[in-house]
């Protein structure tokens, strides 16, 4: 049970965020939400990575009596994390120099009065 | 050389415009007409790459390369057992989305050196607009799972600050917002499906995830993220809706590339049905579903195309009924591939819908890029405020016409060759799909001959322009994918038996796909 406690973590983190994204009018609060939902994704790909009573990958010579199937953890979730935190801060920046742009010109944030587009 | 050349052609394919679009901001510090002749040449080296590479892969078969190995051909390292490393591989398909996505992107280049010339901030347009080159090839090539998500990033950031990139208007600040937060919640789908399979499978690369692929309860549930992701992407009624607002503020070259870049999509949407999952989805289902997808979009598209006022919006509500041609086509390849009669009607419909992909960019680039020219000379996107157009703008008109007739489907354009493939290959399946599409077919005739009547027709108005055809380089621009349309509608045989049917022939035949990857251990 304790084990699955992260699993629960990363749909409830996912859940929150996609409901963010989902009913909230104000743009910041929609960037929030995509960030909630990266983090759920991203806490889902650690979870994957461990493995009990595994050693991490750091030594270019094994401690004796360390076989490598199964006693080194292969570092691909962690890698993958690492990626997509990078790539989450470009979204993240490139949407937050949205939202500055909008409000310089519809002097809002509400998304009920940003349709120019809906006319 | 050539032999180097070609065996790291798929790498390279890669790093040129990788390079190339973060070298550009510097010799833009130079000057702006040394910016664009290296921008132009990075293009051109490209677009003869990627010639020489589709070619050795349809004269020779696929291309495999990975990346950083001493033999870059194989793909399992000699200590592992399993394919760990970066694999990168072109097929049939891989091949023909590439020679899509960048010749596109050349003619909308040539295009913008015109276009853009009266915008700041050039610089960072070529630089975005060779980034997104990267993303769509990336995604084209790539054999592993990951790296399918980190390109489909490269192209949204790319797209997405492209489409803002007249941020004084708050209009095109305001789609560009609904695309990127739309795809990147697209983007960490596909992430989290990437992360279903690798958490049962421990393995990122498709061929040999395909070998081992057991359609669990989570395999299916990893599917249903990755269908909605890439259909949101490719602009798939019911999930269209930030499509007509990111296509319609972009710059006009730009909404041709955006075409190109929902294509990618699409792409990975077939390559995850037909190569990842293949035969041990539930065919009947999925195709029934993505059938269902074209249909929606093809009918809601082209009736909601029918009211719009604004011609790149109209345009834009035409490209996702376009789409809806592309997934009934291959849709009905999926449903029919385990059949017997799969042979006869399932691989001439995914021709069609295979086919249809580059007509679509051939021609609905055209028509954005003909918008875009009446856009610079008019500066109003509404219709109801145009026309007269042909008397100044001739070679436009002329332009219009043939990529209106193009898309509604009138011989001896491209458009009729690839229609009347799905139409005569979807009446296996019901003959209602056959009767849709043909509907809405006459439906787009409709619609376009309202937009040459409203904006080229008529007598000269005043205030249209200064009375002058547009600068040379868009003429080219245009010119060159009209060259496509027409020597696609002239020689559609010479096309489909060799460029089509490999491609489709790549899909549809898994086997070959996992082999390829170094699956199957």
């Amino acid at each position: 049970m304790i084990n699955n406690v992260p699993f629960f973590a990363v749909m409830l983190l996912i859940a929150i965020g996609l409901y963010t994204i989902l009913f909230k009018r104000n743009l910041i609060k929609i960037a929030m939400g995509i960030v909630i939902v990266e983090a759920g994704v991203n806490l889902f790909l650690i979870t994957l990575g461990y493995r009990e009573g595994g050693l991490a990958p750091i030594y270019t010579h094994l401690p004796s009596g360390v076989e490598i199937p199964g006693g080194l953890v292969l570092p691909v979730p962690q890698a993958l994390t690492l990626t997509s935190i990078v790539i989450g801060v470009a979204i993240l920046a490139l949407i937050l120099s949205f939202v500055v742009r909008i409000y310089r010109h519809y002097e809002t944030l509400d998304s009920r009065n940003i349709r120019r587009l809906k006319e | 050389m050539m032999d180097w050349l070609l065996t790291h052609a798929p790498a390279l394919l890669i790093a040129l415009p990788l390079l190339g679009a973060f070298l550009t901001p510097l010799i833009d510090r130079i000057s702006g007409k040394a910016r664009s002749a290296f921008v132009l040449v990075v293009l051109a080296a490209t677009q003869l790459l990627m010639m020489a590479l589709a070619w050795d892969v349809f004269t020779q078969g696929a291309h495999i390369y990975t990346m950083g190995a001493a033999d870059p051909t194989a793909t399992v390292p000699a200590q592992a057992a399993v394919p760990v490393r970066i694999v990168l591989q072109v097929d049939g398909m891989g091949a023909f989305m590439g020679l899509i996505s960048v010749t596109v992107s050349l003619a909308a280049a040539v295009y913008s050196l015109a276009f853009m010339h009266r915008e700041s901030g050039q610089g960072r347009f070529y630089t975005l607009l060779l980034l997104m080159v990267v993303g769509m090839l990336g995604m084209e090539f790539t054999g592993d799972l990951f790296n399918l998500f980190v390109f489909l990033e490269v192209l949204s950031i790319a797209s997405a600050a492209l489409i803002a990139f007249r941020f004084y208007h708050g209009d095109a600040v305001e789609g560009a917002f609904k695309y990127i937060v739309i795809s990147s919640l697209g983007a960490l789908m596909v992430l989290l499906a990437v992360a279903l399979l690798y958490g049962q499978y421990n393995l990122l690369n498709m061929g040999a995830l395909a070998s081992v692929l057991e359609y669990t309860y989570l395999d299916k549930v990893a599917l249903g993220l990755l269908i909605a992701a890439f259909a949101m992407k490719c602009g798939a009624v019911p999930m269209h809706m930030w499509t007509p607002d990111a296509y319609t503020v972009a710059p006009a070259s730009i909404t041709a590339m955006l075409v190109a870049a929902s294509q990618a999509s699409l792409y990975a949407l077939f390559r995850i049905c037909f190569s990842l999952y293949g035969f041990t989805l539930d065919l009947t289902t999925v195709g029934i579903i993505i059938i269902a997808l074209g249909l929606l979009s093809m009918f809601i598209g082209v009736t909601m195309a029918l009211p719009q006022k604004d011609i790149k919006r109209l345009m834009s509500y035409h490209a996702i009924s376009q789409t809806g041609y592309m997934l009934l086509g291959v849709g009905v390849g999926l449903y029919l591939l385990a059949h017997a009669d799969f042979d006869t009607y399932g691989i001439r419909a995914m021709e069609g819908g295979i086919f249809h992909i580059i007509n679509h960019a051939l021609y609905k680039g055209l028509l954005f890029l003909t918008a875009g020219a009446i856009f610079y000379k008019v500066g109003t996107r509404n219709l109801d405020e145009m026309g007269g157009l042909a008397h100044s703008m001739k070679y436009t008109t002329v332009f219009f016409i043939i990529g209106a007739l193009a898309i509604a489907g009138i011989p001896p354009l491209n458009g009729f060759a690839s229609k009347l493939l799905i139409y005569e290959s979807a009446y296996r399946v019901s003959p209602i799909l056959s009767i849709v599409a043909m509907l809405v077919s006459i439906l787009t005739l409709a619609s376009f001959v309202k937009v040459f009547h409203s904006a080229f027709m008529g007598p000269r108005l005043e205030g249209m322009g200064d009375g002058r055809e547009v600068p040379r380089s868009m003429l080219v621009g245009m010119g060159l994918l009209t060259a496509g349309i027409i020597l696609f509608g002239l020689f559609p045989d010479w096309v489909v038996s060799n460029l089509v049917h490999p491609a489709a022939q790549a899909l549809a035949d898994q086997a070959a796909y996992i082999a390829a990857l170094g699956g199957g251990v």
